[in-house]
């Protein structure tokens, strides 16, 4: 059906009349009858023994409920917050997890760090209380620096040298040979700076508990409610999962940072049952810093092997990853899995090693953030390949055309473990090439010069995985769950349509892209489908939003169900016209036979289905409703050219952003609109890491960067207006043709805007944030 | 405890609240009205943003009392879903959201900056007057687009 509403359609979103008209229902926006508060008290240190922690003040303080500590929880049976993913070293041995309790019972690892929580009956006296809680600390020296964690005094009683594992992927040996074989090599020592996430809604819970049935009810600010549920009953003992509801309602963004299963949420609905009173927490702005996920923070060496014609022949990579002071839920796949498998990028390199070292440091725990590993991936590669056509005095275009895995190259076998299916890297670099206006940037930077400016072009032409995961492939490098998706399509008696989904949307759309999907494949009227999402009592099991997953994954599963709810409705049809179902024909939501003109409506025959009078019941069930559970059978592998073009005042090293291109190969698109959208964003965040953001602790482990007057967020006049488009190559794979959006923005970005001020500057090493000071140091060796 | 008199979204409350009651808390607490976010409690990230008596203000930094006898407008009290203001309307047709948790505070910052210039704004002005407003989803670009596009209708009205 080709319509204004139907797939390929700039649909405006469902969702933003609640959220235009500040009626949407965010979880700090929830209340519940009796509710009281919860503050937690949180390590100013950033590595501590916990001698004592005494609570008399604060339980007589007015107001005060309760207050409980790590022994509280750990004496009730609470155990430890897990990791899902696990890696294994190089020797074959298991990564060393530390023991990861909610609330620290024996040693205090990070700044904000939690070592008791007070419940009262308000905000205000659950703070004042809090203030009256008194540990006795032995402060020790902290871990602080990635570089040398290693060598450091060691954290963890379990993990020695900090080591949490040392990873490797790739031919070390054929690598070995294609170094010796090269006539050019190109280096590049690189940090990729540790960031932090950032959703606007704060992170926040609010639990009840009901003693009559024994249910736990958790509203949380999370993109994936099923695990949350999943974790909290079976690895951290809250209660059976059965008795165990949560709801993810609408949430502020998420960028990876609420994918994980954090202390709060776990110590609010583990306390609810305690007071037997709801229980509502809501993070403060700081708190957001200290103590939600960080992203990114690897220190690596990486080395391209070259011909002398140009090809490229090795790639040896040397990461050492930050896991800060606990491994979060997924914190080990990112600097693995997720940043290993890419380094192939868009290029036929025969010979690939990637050695990662994750460390344990005193910092908060990093995991995934938008992109989580792929962008790494990407700034490695990227960088290299820019390095190296500056190097030999080559275009960068022509260095990356000559290597580009082509066309009839698919599917491609990369030395890294990844099977591409499908793509055309030189179609988007050539979008992207004209869009830049490529051929005129000389005279662009001969204008500049004469006004005392340098000016700079800079390529990324970045790949990514995602479409997370085909379970076999997730199960067999250790992820903990399947990450198949879940959809249930439910038509309704008049013909309307209810689609539950175990994606879970904050921000994305999924209310107006998946309606679209579902109504353009029945014929139905867009207004006529509602999406349901991020309720685990409504929804199968799924596995939420993130990964750019949820149209290539959950939306099939929900194009899966609707063809079952086709071919169902097919046979009431059938019977309906006295006919078989393989004669009646559907489309644009009518059913036909052939020769014939009886037709009937989708209403009509969903109507039949619930009212099926002269039904033959024995071979025709009534109702239309029907379920998928979608595992793919591949990544799906995103790809596009991101060129940025800088002017930089030599004077001040100020950067300003002349031209942001962005090509991008989603494969199919079903809102265009919104798929812009995903990728201004995505880009603006990748901006912000190369330009603004940086999460910087000091010696002494205190968070420097605490709040917004320290963390620099990318602000309306710090970006320009982006130029977007797209080339398409359907995913081969699965029924949508859909490959994913979400992270490319955040993932091709800051390679392109570092190429850019590296060119602008003749410089092959700058670091990130390449602030002000940065550039001018750079430029004046100051 | 401070008596306040205060008109929201044109209905008149009297309260008597604790006196250290941020305004912020008030819309949200006392009246219920959720729809003013609080992002960052210390007046960054401008999703709290109200007007009070025809200014934008960042509600989670002024103490209730400071709006005693004050009238304030939150985005409840712009249109509804069926008779939306055309900055609303902007918003949504310019795809100007994602998540929508800075929305409220950016369309009550946007009708501000309009009302406030006699001029037409051009984008790069309308980019320096959201400064004080963090999204972090949709890179401002649609959210300049809306402004544009509502100042247009509005200035026209």
């Amino acid at each position: 059906m080709t319509s204004k509403t139907g797939i390929g359609a700039s649909v405006v979103r469902k969702e933003d009349a609640r959220f235009i008209t500040g009626t949407g229902g965010y979880t700090d926006d929830l209340s519940l009858p009796g509710q009281v508060y919860c503050v937690f008290v949180r390590s100013p240190h950033a590595r501590a023994v916990i001698k004592s922690v005494d609570t008399t003040d604060a339980e007589s303080a007015e107001g005060v409920i309760a207050v409980f500590t790590g022994e509280d929880l750990r004496s009730d049976g609470i155990g430890d917050l897990p990791c899902g993913w696990m890696v294994k070293s190089k020797d074959g041995s298991d990564m060393l997890a530390p023991s990861h309790p909610a609330i620290a019972t024996t040693n205090v690892n990070y700044v904000g760090d939690i070592y008791a929580m007070v419940i009262a009956k308000t905000i205000e006296e659950a703070k004042n209380a809090a203030e009256l809680v008194e540990a006795d600390f032995d402060i020790l020296t902290p871990v602080v620096d990635v570089a040398t964690a290693t060598t450091a005094d060691q954290i963890h009683e379990n993990v020695p040298h900090n080591q949490c594992y040392d990873w490797e992927l790739g031919d070390s040996a054929a690598t070995e040979a294609a170094f010796a074989n090269a006539t050019h090599v190109t280096s590049l020592d690189i940090v990729n700076n540790r960031l932090i996430p950032n959703a606007i809604e704060p992170r926040a819970a609010l639990g009840n508990h009901d003693p009559a049935s024994g249910l736990y009810t958790l509203y949380t600010t999370s993109q994936n409610p099923h695990l949350e549920r999943l974790i909290l009953a079976a690895f951290v003992n809250v209660a059976p999962e059965a008795k165990l509801h949560v709801i993810s309602p609408d949430v502020g963004g998420g960028f990876g940072s609420k994918i994980f299963v954090y202390a709060e949420e776990t110590a609010v609905i583990w306390a609810t049952a305690k007071v037997g009173r709801p229980i509502k927490w809501r993070a403060e702005r700081i708190e957001s810093f200290q103590a939600d996920a960080h992203g990114r923070d690897h220190v690596t060496h990486a080395e391209l092997a070259l011909s002398r014609e140009g090809d490229f022949l090795g790639l040896r990579v040397k990461t050492i990853a930050n896991m800060g002071a606990y491994l979060s839920t997924f914190a080990s796949s990112v600097p693995t899995y997720l940043y290993g498998t890419l380094l192939s990028g868009q290029y036929r390199t025969p010979a690939i090693h990637v050695e990662v070292k994750s460390v344990f440091t005193n910092t908060a725990p990093v995991d995934a953030y938008r992109g989580a590993g792929r962008p790494e991936a990407t700034y490695v590669v990227e960088r290299l390949v820019e390095t190296a056509a500056r190097e030999l005095g080559v275009d960068p275009a022509d260095l990356r055309r000559k290597n580009f895995i082509q066309p009839s190259d698919f599917p491609y076998a990369t030395p890294v473990a990844l099977t591409y299916d499908t793509g055309d890297y030189e179609a988007s670099l050539e979008r992207a090439l004209s869009l830049a206006k490529y051929s005129e940037f000389a005279k662009r930077r001969n204008e500049s010069e004469a006004n005392g400016r340098k000016r700079g072009i800079g390529f990324s032409c970045y790949i990514e995985a995602c479409g997370l995961a085909p379970s076999q492939v997730a199960l067999s490098l250790g992820a903990g769950v399947g990450l198949f998706e879940s959809a249930e399509v439910r038509v309704d008696v008049t013909g309307s349509v209810t689609v539950m989904t175990g994606t879970h949307s904050h921000g994305q759309g999924h209310e107006t892209t998946f309606a679209q999907v579902v109504s353009d494949k029945l014929g139905i009227p867009f207004e006529n489908v509602t999406v349901v999402h991020g309720d685990t009592s409504k929804s199968d099991y799924g596995l939420g939003t993130y990964g750019s997953r949820s149209l290539a994954v959950g939306g099939s599963a929900i194009a899966t169900a609707t063809d079952k709810v086709i071919a169902k409705a097919k046979k009431i049809a059938a019977h309906m016209l006295n006919s078989t179902e393989e004669q009646v024909s559907f489309d644009d939501g009518i059913f036909k036979i052939p020769d014939s003109n009886e037709s009937l409506s989708f209403g009509e025959v969903a109507f039949s289905a619930y009212v099926p009078g002269n039904f033959p019941i024995e071979e025709l069930e009534p109702g239309l409703s029907e379920k998928a559970f979608y595992d793919p059978a591949n990544f799906t592998y995103p790809a596009g050219t991101h060129i940025c073009e800088v002017e930089v005042d030599p004077g001040t090293g100020t950067t300003k952003i002349e031209s942001f291109v962005a090509v991008d190969d989603f494969g199919t698109v079903i809102n265009p609109m919104i798929v812009e959208g995903q990728v201004h964003g995505g880009i603006t965040q990748g901006i912000g890491q190369a330009l603004l953001e940086h999460g910087v602790y000091d010696d002494d482990g205190q968070l420097l960067t605490g709040s917004y007057m320290d963390y620099a967020m990318p602000r309306a006049d710090d970006v320009p207006d982006f130029i977007v488009d797209t080339t398409v190559t359907p995913c081969t794979h699965n029924p949508l043709g859909a490959k994913g959006c979400g992270e490319a923005g955040a993932i091709g970005a800051t390679a392109a805007v570092m190429n850019a001020i590296t060119n602008a500057l003749d410089v092959n090493e700058l670091a990130m944030p390449a602030t002000a000071e940065t550039v001018w140091r750079a430029l004046t060796g100051e | 405890m401070v008596d306040i008199t205060i008109t929201v979204n044109g209905v008149d409350h009297s309260l008597s609240v604790p006196d250290n009651t941020l305004l912020s808390d008030l819309l949200r607490e006392n009246l219920r009205l959720t729809g003013t976010h609080i992002g960052c409690d210390t007046s960054q990230c401008g999703s709290c943003t109200v007007e009070l008596n025809g200014r934008a203000v960042k509600s989670c930094t002024l103490l209730a009392a400071q709006a005693n006898n004050g009238s304030v407008t939150t985005i409840e009290g712009l249109g509804t879903p069926v008779d939306l203001h055309p900055m609303q309307a902007a918003f949504r047709d310019n795809h100007a959201l994602q998540c929508g948790f800075c929305t409220p505070g950016m369309i009550m910052t946007a009708i501000e900056m309009i009302n406030d210039s006699t001029e037409p704004l051009t984008a790069d002005q309308i980019r320096e007057g959201l400064e004080g407003n963090f999204c972090r989803c949709t890179g401002y670009q649609n959210i300049v687009k809306a402004v544009l596009a509502a100042q247009t209708q509005l200035r026209s009205a």
